[in-house]
């Protein structure tokens, strides 16, 4: 395209988003109260993820080692773990590593244990990885079965309900996002298709002198994109302001390890840039979409 | 060259507006179509710039049929044909200027062949010294000169006009004419379609006469063949 012919069509859309000036307002009030909720859900689900990995990549299995056993069946035990093939890593920590790591875990509380440091109650212990948090259970109860083995424990229940609550959140969380921008193009389509029919006549002479389809729809294009960002201004600037705000106000109450929200540089400007891409998408796509019915030819 | 093979055209709502039209109109040729209202005269038009295509049977313009055209062609072959109508249609924000520029922008032109034709146009038409006015500011004839001068600003081969005096005067009619003339003195082939008795037995040119989709009668300075 030539340079001449984009200015032209960089013109003409700001010309019309002026000219129907309380159309241009009520679309970009549509993309700007979908991007607000958008950008809610978004904050959410994305930290709730961050949550569910950390937690994720937190959980192991505790093999617990009879304490009958022998070195060579541990060693056994060890080889037959080590063939699983959804298992990333295993190592061993003995009963006395266990106890050191029990006593300082409690800190002052564990002093008590310290006592136990002669006639040491735990097991020996194989702590087991997989690679998938979602292979923890089926690989937990194919080492129960192996000999040797007292016990297998892997927070089951814990983790279980947390995968299966951000499953959840997941999925309603994008089928809200999906109802809200289809909300939003059609509210941009109808509201741009409002102020079309105006330039009906415009179109028509357009295509009469032998304008290409792809030239006529320009303008809108840069319309609907135009629409998009200026939407994305207020959204955008909450998700800066707001997440400051949370963050600061709530990172430090939250005071469990594996509970920690994201940190707000990067995130917040990655929402934010997500924000001004989703609002020139739905400015567009709503555009483009109210004057295909004029370019039949 | 247009050519019309045994052409059909049936509408949606079940109106025939073409039933069996055959005919050919050379490079160069002045031709009014004529007939009563509703005989198939605008249908007729609509097929040579394809903003309608035939039902059953041809249309071809320079042996390009035009119902095997794609719809990526058909704003080439409007490039080679300019339509007037009845009621100007030219934008009403626009200067004079610029609705006549406007045909050479949309097919991206550069700017200054843009405007050296644009004023060469205008000075044909004789608006050159209303560049700057805009529509609502012209009598009906200045507007219809205007549209003219957007149709032709682009050299066209081929002139559609349907019923260009229609909502004119007598005296400026005249003057749509002569302007018409000139046109296709030059080479252009002109296609009028009219209801002006005056206007086709004083310019004796070729006449096509419609009645029901068909093609009554085709002379060669023809009279225009009905009362008014």
């Amino acid at each position: 395209m030539k340079i001449n012919t984009f200015k032209r069509h960089f013109r003409e859309g700001t010309k019309n988003l002026v000219r129907n000036s309380w159309m241009t307002v009520a679309a970009v009030g549509a993309v700007t109260t979908t991007l607000v909720l958008v950008a809610a859900f978004l904050m959410l689900m994305l930290n709730l993820n961050q949550i569910a990995d950390n937690i994720e990549s937190d959980a192991d299995i505790r093999v617990f080692i009879d304490l009958s056993a022998e070195e060579d069946d541990i060693d056994e035990l060890g080889q037959n773990i080590g063939e699983l093939n959804r298992v990333e890593e295993f190592y061993f920590s003995s009963k006395d590593e266990e106890l050191e790591a029990l006593v300082e875990d409690l800190g002052e509380d564990g002093e008590a244990w310290e006592l136990f440091e002669q006639d040491n109650p735990l097991n020996d212990v194989y702590v087991v990885e997989t690679y998938e948090a979602e292979d923890l259970a089926g690989v937990a109860s194919t080492i129960e079965g192996f000999s040797n083995v007292d016990d297998v424990d892997y927070g089951s229940e814990t983790v279980d309900r947390l995968l299966q609550f951000n499953q959840y959140a997941r999925y309603i969380g994008i089928t809200f996002i999906a109802a809200l921008l289809l909300t939003a193009i059609f509210l941009i389509s109808n509201t741009i298709k409002m102020t079309i029919t105006a330039r009906r006549d415009e179109i028509g002479i357009m295509r009469l002198v032998g304008a290409k389809n792809s030239f006529i729809r320009w303008p809108f294009f840069v319309e609907g994109m135009l629409t998009g960002v200026i939407g994305s201004v207020i959204p955008i600037a909450l998700v800066l302001g707001g997440y400051h705000f949370l963050y600061i106000n709530l990172n430090d109450r939250l005071n469990f390890q594996f509970i920690e929200l994201l940190p707000w540089n990067p995130f917040a400007w990655q929402l934010s840039l997500m924000l001004l891409a989703i609002g020139a998408f739905i400015g567009i796509w709503g555009s483009v979409m109210s004057v295909r019915k004029f370019l039949k030819v | 060259m247009i050519e019309m093979n045994n052409v059909y055209k049936v509408y949606d709502n079940g109106v025939t507006a073409l039933n069996g039209v055959k005919t050919t109109i050379d490079n160069g040729e002045f031709v009014y179509v004529v007939g009563p209202s509703g005989a198939g005269k605008s249908s007729f038009i609509k097929m040579m710039y394809r903003e309608e295509v035939p039902s059953k049977g041809h249309v071809k313009i320079n042996h390009v049929d035009i119902g095997d055209m794609k719809d990526k062609q058909v704003p080439y072959l409007r490039r080679s044909i300019g339509v007037i109508f009845q009621d100007f249609k030219l934008l009403p924000k626009l200067t004079v200027y610029e609705n006549v520029a406007f045909a050479l922008e949309v097919i991206e032109e550069n700017p200054r062949k843009i405007r050296r034709r644009v004023m060469d146009v205008l000075d044909k038409v004789g608006l050159k010294h209303k560049a700057r006015f805009i529509p609502a500011q012209l009598s009906g004839g200045e507007q219809q000169r205007v549209a003219i001068a957007r149709a032709i600003v682009n050299n066209p081969k081929v002139v559609i006009a349907d019923e260009p005096t229609g909502n004119l005067d007598p005296d400026t009619s005249w003057e749509i004419m002569r302007i018409f003339e000139e046109v296709n003195a030059t080479g252009t082939t002109v296609i009028m379609a009219t209801h002006s008795k005056d206007i086709v037995n004083k310019i004796r040119r070729r006449v096509i006469a419609m009645e029901n989709g068909q093609i009554v009668r085709d002379e060669h300075r023809g009279e225009y063949g009905y009362e008014d």
